[in-house]
């Protein structure tokens, strides 16, 4: 019960900063929810069954594409281009699971790298399609959500929220289900698994596919609220970034990656207001994290005083 | 005589140049305790690895109720009812005890998770464990708590594999009573070192040397077994 009613006050608590933060902040923190819906995603596959997975920019990417080329394309409208997105993210996870999950750990990684890649490349090459390099921009008529314009910064930020509440409400739901066990057990134990009757191949193929819808409706919502579809986003930096987020937030908390994208978010932003080599500051941050709190924020406060959260 | 319920033929599984099983016979009859021995590296645990279908044999057959498996993976040869403990714990160190057992009744579709972890739990004695990390657990109760996974799989047959191994002496009395008390709803093939244990526990013996079957009977037969006493103590010590 706790549970539920601490998830439901941080989604109070992000309404209310809605109408108390000044535009540039409200702004960016509509960007860091559609980024924590992605990093959530992550954190499925990840935090939750222990894969760890290099080539998520993929699924992003694989939303993003699906649903912005729906609509630049095909004049398809917002709405079901989302959710066409979705489907495009579960689907290229599945496609890639298929053959990355015959390999784990340090192959897995590789595997799906590589598979990213060639997404990335993919676009690139394919750029009369895509756009390539230089991207597609998504005009005001293309971003209409039930009725509400995505160009303007507050109907954009009910929508970011209310996807980013979807998705924390069915994660917290996803964890706390028979199937959530299901999760720790690959992460935890994948040979006693198969000697209980699971079939973990099946099982982790299931928990990517789900993981890919996340990160699949994270990359249509940026494309259609933030009006551009580009190359970079597919590119091993946005495979990286859901991983940093997960890591600093808490892998395996339902709450840690939000947490990680706005402190990661924020401190990029601050850092680089600063100096050019802001990347170094970040860099530094995440060794100390590495160092003295390897379960991330979230995941040191459960061990030591929340054991409950989930 | 009761009817066989796992049944090998003639199971071949070689490493290398090491025939680690090499044309084994053995048929597990409905509801008995069936002991496998041997020396060290007798390959007892490859024979039971190749029942459960963690390795896949070289040649032979294997039947559970007269349906061959021989083919199946492992997963599913659990599901048909042939659950399997390991030698070395295998828990989910990091989930609590409740968790580590709901793993096992959920992977067979149980209904009422909580009792039926309950029950199992409270078949090994550990029913008040069950919110506590499995890995804080003492090494006799991991090894207990691998044995209520197994039972909370409802399986047909239980293939235990070194159960006492490490249990100090009191504990050792009190799984003794735990295994007495599965059969004859449960078929349980056990390997075991502790001759004490197998002798007390075992309606048939099975004893496995350099991978082929070397003798089987009954505990008495079995003890007075030349060939065994050789195995066992070498031909020189057995002679004086």
């Amino acid at each position: 019960m706790k549970i539920w009613i601490l998830h439901i006050a941080v989604l109070l608590a992000l309404v209310l900063a809605q109408l108390v933060l000044p535009p540039y902040h409200a702004n960016n923190l509509s960007r860091i929810l559609v980024l924590a819906v992605f990093a959530m995603g992550y954190n499925i596959s990840f935090g939750y069954a222990g894969l760890l997975s290099l080539g998520h920019a993929l699924l992003f990417a694989a939303g993003m594409y699906g649903a912005g080329m729906l609509v630049h394309h095909a004049g398809m409208p917002a709405l079901p281009a989302l959710i066409a997105g979705g489907l495009a993210g579960g689907a290229m996870a599945g496609l890639v699971g298929l053959l990355a999950l015959r390999t784990a750990g340090v192959s897995f990684m590789i595997v799906t790298l590589m598979f990213a890649q060639v997404g990335f490349l993919s676009i690139l090459y394919f750029n009369g399609v895509t756009g390539g390099d230089e991207g597609i921009a998504l005009t005001g008529p293309q971003r209409q959500i039930l009725g509400l314009d995505m160009t303007q910064d507050t109907p954009r930020f009910w929508v970011a929220l209310i996807l980013f509440a979807i998705a924390l409400l069915v994660k917290l739901a996803l964890v706390q289900s028979r199937f959530g066990r299901l999760m720790l057990a690959m992460r935890e134990n994948e040979e006693r698994s198969r000697m209980l009757g699971l079939n973990p191949f099946g099982i982790k193929l299931k928990i990517l596919v789900i993981s890919g819808v996340f990160s699949g409706v994270a990359g249509a919502a940026y494309a259609l609220l933030f009006g551009y579809l580009g190359g970079s986003f597919a590119s091993v930096q946005y495979s990286i970034l859901p991983m940093l987020y997960v890591l600093l937030g808490g892998a395996g908390t339902v709450l840690g990656p939000l947490l990680g994208a706005g402190l990661m978010f924020y401190l990029v932003d601050f850092t680089s207001g600063l100096t050019s080599a802001y990347l170094m500051v970040v860099g530094a941050a995440l060794v100390v994290l590495v160092l003295f709190a390897p379960k991330g924020i979230l995941g040191t406060l459960r061990e030591r005083w929340l054991p409950w959260l989930p | 005589m009761a009817a066989v319920i796992l049944s090998a033929k003639a199971l071949v599984r070689s490493f290398g140049g090491l025939r680690a099983v090499d044309g084994v016979d053995l048929d597990l009859l409905s509801g008995e305790i069936h002991a496998l021995i041997g020396p060290n590296g007798a390959g007892k645990t490859t024979f039971v690895s190749l029942l459960s279908g963690r390795i896949a044999p070289d040649q032979g057959q294997i039947t559970l109720a007269g349906e061959d498996i021989t083919r199946l993976p492992a997963h599913l040869r659990v599901r048909k009812g042939i659950a399997y403990t390991f030698q070395i714990t295998s828990i989910y160190p990091r989930l609590s005890v409740f968790d580590n057992v709901a793993l096992a009744a959920q992977a067979r579709g149980a209904g009422n998770l909580k009792a039926e972890v309950h029950a199992a739990l409270l078949r090994v004695g550990m029913a008040e464990l069950s919110n506590q990390e499995a890995a804080t657990l003492s090494y006799g109760h991991q090894r207990l708590l691998e044995v209520a996974m197994g039972l909370a799989l409802n399986p047909r047959v239980l293939i235990l594999d070194e159960p006492t191994q490490g249990l100090a002496s009191g504990e050792i009395a009190g799984f003794v009573a735990l295994v007495r008390s599965l059969v004859p709803q449960t078929t349980v093939l056990l390997i075991e070192h502790n001759m004490d244990v197998v002798m007390d526990l075992a309606q048939r013996i099975t004893v496995l040397n350099h991978g082929k079957v070397l003798a089987q009977g009954s505990p008495t037969e079995i003890r007075s077994n030349r060939a065994v006493q050789a195995a066992y103590l070498g031909v020189d010590h057995a002679e004086t």
